[in-house]
C-alpha cells in the first residue's frame, strides 16, 4: 500500500471515529443540505425525471434486462463486503450469482441465478462499517448523489477502491483480461439511477404531493433503509410500546 | 426505498371499502379488509368521489388515527397543552384523510397474500404479507402493525413496507418541522391546515 493510500485511509478512519458518535438523525449542516436538496430536486425535474419517464416507456424485457445487467455488476461490490462482514453464505450467493448470470445469463442481462435460489444482498462499505458497530455520524445531502451520512459517504469513496468493476473502469486496470474506461463506470451508474428513478416515478410524485416537509421525509426514508440494510432485516419500529391510549 | 410507494398504495387499498365488520382475528382482519378494498377500488362503476368517501369511512373505522396522531407528535404529546393537542388531533385527522384520498389514483391491480403473524404482545400483532403487482414488478413485503388491546376491535396503527414505516416517516417529518420552529405545536397545526386547504 503506498503512502498516499495509507494516509487517506488513516484520515478517513479518524474522521469516522470522531463523527460516528453523533446520531444519524442529527444534521451536519442542515441549511446547506436543504439548499443542495433543492438543487437535486431541480436536477431531477429538468434531467433525471424526463429521462426516467422516457425509459419507463421502453418494452419490459429491455427494462428488466437493464436492471439485471446493472444489478449483476453491483454484485461485484457485494462479494468483498460480504466477506468483510464474515457472511460466507452471502459470499457464496453473490459469487455464484455473478458467475452464473455473467455466463449463462448473457453478461447479466438475464437472471438465471435467481431461479437457482441465489439471492445476493446488495452490500457496500457503508453497510460493512455499520455491521462493525460504527454509527452513521451526522446526516447531509450530496449534490446529485443525494442523502448520506458521514459513514456512508466515506463508504462511498471506499467502494470505488474495493469494487472490482471500479478497478477495471475508473482506474483502467486489467483484471482477468477485462478492461474498461471511466465512461463505462459512469454509464453504468447513470443507468442504475435512471432505472431506479423510473421504478419510483409514482412514488416520488406521491411523496412530493403529500409531504409537508419533503426534505425530512427523504431523510427518514434514507435512514430507515440504511438501518435495514445494515441489519439485513426489515424490522419494525417498536417505539409504539409506550403509547397505549 | 425502492418500494416505499407500495405502502402509500396499500393505505389506499385498505381504506377503499364499505364499512363492514371484519374478523377480530388480526390475520383475517387484514386479509378481509385488503381484499374487500381491492374489489372496491377495481370497481369501474364507482366514481372517484365515491371511492374517496369509502377511503374516509374505512380509515375512520379501521385505523387508529388518534393514536397515530399522538405517535407522530413524539415527546411533545406529553408536554403540550390539552387544548393544543385537541386542535392538533382535529388537524391531523383531516390531514391524514386528505393525504390518503389524494393517493387514490396511485392504485394498481395486485395480488395480496398473508405470510405469517407475529404476536408481539397482548397489544400488538404484526401481520406479514406480500403484494404481487400484476404488472410483473417484484413482490413487496408489507408488515401491518395491528393494535389488539381491544380484541373485539383490532385497529391498524402502521404499515411497514420493505422495512419503511409510514408512521415513523411521518413522525420524523413532524419532528423536523417542530425542531426548526421552537417546538411550537401551533406552527405544525398551521402547516397541516395549509396542506388541508390547498
Amino acid at each position: 500500500m503506498d503512502i498516499k493510500k495509507f494516509t487517506f485511509i488513516a484520515v478517513l478512519t479518524i474522521f469516522i471515529s470522531t463523527t460516528s458518535v453523533i446520531k444519524a438523525e442529527e444534521e451536519c449542516f442542515e441549511g446547506v443540505s436543504r439548499a443542495i436538496f433543492k438543487f437535486n430536486l431541480a436536477f431531477d425535474d429538468i434531467i433525471l425525471e424526463p429521462i426516467a419517464k422516457g425509459y419507463s416507456k421502453l418494452p419490459s424485457p429491455i427494462k428488466s434486462g437493464t436492471n439485471n445487467f446493472t444489478s449483476n455488476i453491483s454484485t461485484l461490490l457485494s462479494i468483498p463486503n460480504s466477506l468483510f462482514q464474515g457472511n460466507i453464505k452471502q459470499v457464496g450467493h453473490a459469487t455464484g450469482s455473478f458467475v452464473i448470470n455473467t455466463t449463462v445469463g448473457i453478461l447479466g442481462f438475464l437472471n438465471p441465478a435467481e431461479k437457482l435460489g441465489l439471492k445476493p444482498h446488495k452490500e457496500d462499505v457503508g453497510q460493512t462499517l455499520g455491521s462493525y458497530g460504527i454509527g452513521g455520524g451526522c446526516y447531509f445531502v450530496l449534490p446529485i448523489l443525494g442523502p448520506t451520512t458521514v459513514r456512508d459517504s466515506v463508504g462511498l469513496i471506499a467502494d470505488t477502491m474495493i469494487d472490482p468493476f471500479a478497478h477495471i473502469t475508473l482506474r483502467e486496470h486489467e483484471l482477468l483480461g477485462v478492461s474498461g474506461s471511466s465512461l463505462d463506470y459512469y454509464s453504468v451508474k447513470g443507468t442504475t439511477a435512471v432505472d431506479f428513478r423510473s421504478d419510483n416515478l409514482t412514488n416520488f410524485e406521491s411523496l412530493e404531493k403529500n409531504s409537508i416537509d419533503l426534505y425530512s421525509s427523504f431523510k427518514s426514508i434514507y435512514l430507515q433503509d440504511r438501518e435495514n440494510k445494515i441489519s439485513n432485516s426489515t424490522g419494525s419500529d417498536d417505539s409504539w410500546g409506550n403509547l397505549d391510549n | 426505498m425502492k418500494k416505499f410507494y407500495f405502502f402509500l398504495i396499500l393505505f389506499n387499498i385498505i381504506f377503499t371499502s364499505t364499512t363492514l365488520a371484519y374478523s377480530t382475528n388480526p390475520k383475517e382482519f387484514v386479509f378481509e379488509l385488503v381484499n374487500d378494498a381491492i374489489t372496491k377500488l377495481s370497481d369501474k362503476n364507482l366514481t372517484k368521489e365515491e371511492k374517496a368517501q369509502f377511503i374516509e369511512d374505512i380509515a375512520l373505522e379501521n385505523v387508529d388515527i388518534k393514536a397515530l396522531g399522538m405517535y407522530t407528535l413524539g415527546e411533545l404529546r406529553k408536554s403540550s397543552e390539552k387544548k393544543d393537542i385537541e386542535n392538533y388531533q382535529i388537524a391531523f385527522e383531516k390531514y391524514f384523510l386528505k393525504s390518503l384520498t389524494s393517493r387514490l389514483s396511485d392504485y394498481s391491480s395486485s395480488k395480496f397474500e398473508i405470510i405469517e403473524t407475529d404476536k408481539k404482545s397482548t397489544n400488538y400483532t404484526i401481520v406479514s404479507s406480500k403484494v404481487v403487482p400484476d404488472d410483473g414488478k417484484p413482490e413487496i413485503k408489507i408488515d401491518w402493525r395491528v393494535y389488539t388491546k381491544n380484541p373485539d376491535k383490532p385497529l391498524i396503527r402502521d404499515l411497514i413496507v420493505e422495512g419503511l414505516s409510514l408512521a415513523r416517516t411521518q413522525k420524523e417529518e413532524f419532528a423536523s418541522i417542530l425542531s426548526s420552529n421552537n417546538n411550537d405545536l401551533n406552527i405544525l397545526i398551521s402547516k397541516l391546515k395549509e396542506f388541508i386547504d390547498n
